[in-house]
């Protein structure tokens, strides 16, 4: 069973939450750019949280059912249409043998999520098919290639799928200005209170700079008294700042070490809100703390296990 | 030792704030003992010159609670300290031809040597895998001799090809895929650094010593070593 690709788009990925245990050994992690959006298309489904999905960017992806299933988009509303029928993401459908599903061009965000009842049934590459390319690792074949025409993306017999959609105040507004909480902590000792206020009183922008390795923004620029660092890990939204004084947000492609000073760290789910804004989008940052982090990550993670209108608890 | 939170599911202990075989030591100690001690929370581990980067699960530990067990895991290491050392000596053949050594005459003229000074400089000692990243399998490792310390080239290369062996600053590395890189670059090991199909994928890990084996074209040839320039 299985869905076609028939128009690749600019870029559709296949992606499960990343591949874990091999960053010692330079392996980057890949997965979800947004998180968030990403665990509920699965949840919507009653899926395993992991199971493989499409993550398309920017829209003009398109799709052939060769059988019935039910699928679930959450993310951007990059204009999904069913059969030349437009239908909203955030919310599960029913789709028949013959059907075309096709993503137009963005209404709000940057990137969808496309989850099959079940998942799709990639090749696993060190235990997960999220797609890197610049390692040649993940995707639908496990050589790290984006989707293209002709791709057939496989999956399982649906099981008792019904009618769901994600609770209204979980739905993100992409639109909206983002504020984004800083976690002080890698070099933050060595950016000067004048540093620290430009930086969190600036509204910055984003830049044209943008993909799945990192984020790079404009504005004011701010400065540390370190020209550079002995190299050591990043974690996912860290905050590079090298030494044109412009932030760089790490994103999911990221390399695993490196030595430019950090001011600090964006949690998971604030970097994914990020990921969903496209150049010229505005961000500023305000000083949060880890415990604040931890604490909304579990909360999310309960609404997440609570479920939502018409899905079954696990 | 140093602990301190990064984001809601990792920390990061730090060993020292210096480049060095002490720093190494402690990183690849301690890695191995959370990896040990720590499996049921610890997700991924990136160890680095004077440092570890711990991810965990937040379903399962908090940063309190990591930091707790990070503690005793670098306590283990204190007290295994005296228990031997477990490195492993890599030997690594390299080719130093001037058709896959494509800077070793940059390095002549910067450094005032011949080449086969260079050479029997860079394949003289054994160097320590300080850190592993920039791409799958890179290893970072040092410390060269100063006297064939050379900068970084001012324009990288677009393709560095697969088993490039290149010196930046007191740095020397081995390209593990072809890639753009600023090393400058002396010869070229026909020895696979990352094999997706093997058991451990990557030849070197962080903390293992490596030594370079100068080896003539013909043998570079017989052990599989390829020419081509990409």
């Amino acid at each position: 069973m299985s869905l076609e690709v028939v128009d690749a788009g600019m870029l559709a990925l296949i992606q499960d939450t990343g591949r874990y245990g091999y960053q010692h050994i330079g392996v980057t992690t890949g997965g979800p750019m947004d998180e968030h959006a990403f665990l509920w298309a699965n949840r919507l489904l009653n899926n395993e949280l992991n199971a493989p999905q499409v993550e398309i960017t920017f829209g003009k992806f398109s799709l052939l059912a060769h059988d019935d299933t039910w699928i679930a988009i959450t993310g951007a509303d990059l204009g999904a249409r069913i059969n030349d029928r437009a239908i909203l993401p955030w919310q599960t459908h029913q789709v028949s043998r013959g059907d075309r599903i096709d993503f137009t061009a963005p209404v709000t965000g940057l990137r969808a999520y496309l989850a099959v009842s079940g998942g799709f049934r990639p090749a696993l590459k060190l235990g997960s098919c999220a797609t890197v390319t610049r390692e040649g690792l993940g995707g639908l074949h496990g050589h790290g290639a984006k989707l293209a025409r002709g791709d057939q993306l496989e999956f399982k017999p649906p099981e008792k799928v019904a009618k769901a959609s994600v609770p209204q105040n979980e739905v993100p507004d992409y639109r909206q200005p983002l504020c984004l909480g800083v976690i002080p902590g890698y070099q933050y000792p060595h950016f000067s209170a004048v540093e620290r206020m430009k930086f969190f009183s600036c509204d910055y922008e984003v830049s044209q700079n943008i993909d799945r390795m990192g984020y790079r923004l404009s504005g004011e620029a701010i400065h540390s008294d370190l020209s550079g660092i002995v190299s050591e890990g990043i974690a996912y939204g860290a905050i590079q700042v090298p030494s044109d004084g412009q932030p760089i947000v790490l994103m999911k492609d990221r390399q695993t070490i490196g030595g430019y000073p950090k001011i600090g760290c964006l949690s998971a789910l604030d970097a994914g809100q990020l990921a969903q804004r496209g150049p010229g989008a505005s961000v500023s940052f305000y000083l949060s703390d880890v415990a604040d982090s931890e604490a909304s990550r579990m909360l999310f993670n309960r609404r997440l296990q609570k479920g939502a209108a018409g899905i079954s608890r696990n | 030792m140093n602990i301190e939170s990064v984001n809601e599911n990792t920390c990061i202990v730090y060993f020292g704030d210096q480049i060095g075989d002490e720093s190494a030591r402690l990183v690849k100690l301690a890695t191995e003992s959370i990896r040990r001690s720590m499996a049921d929370v610890v997700i991924d581990l990136v160890p680095s010159y004077t440092s570890v980067l711990v991810s965990y699960d937040l379903e399962r530990i908090d940063r309190l609670g990591v930091a707790r067990r990070l503690r005793v895991a670098a306590e283990q290491v204190e007290d295994g300290a005296n228990t031997g050392d477990t490195s492993r000596t890599v030997e690594l053949p390299v080719y130093y031809g001037s058709e896959v050594g494509l800077d070793l005459d940059a390095v002549c003229d910067f450094s005032g040597l011949s080449a086969e000074e260079v050479i029997d400089i860079h394949s003289r000692q054994s160097y320590q895998v300080y850190a592993i990243g920039f791409a799958p399998g890179f290893a970072y490792l040092g410390s060269t001799d100063k006297r064939i310390a050379i900068p970084r080239k001012s324009t990288p290369r677009l393709k560095v090809p697969t088993g490039s062996v290149g010196i930046a600053g007191t740095q020397t590395a081995i390209y593990p895929s072809t890639t753009p890189g600023g090393w400058q670059i002396i010869g070229r090991t026909p020895q696979k650094m990352i094999d997706w199909d093997s058991e451990s994928l990557a030849l070197v890990q962080v903390g293992d010593q490596v030594r370079f084996r100068p080896i003539d074209r013909q043998e570079f040839l017989d052990l599989g070593g390829s020419l081509d320039e990409s």
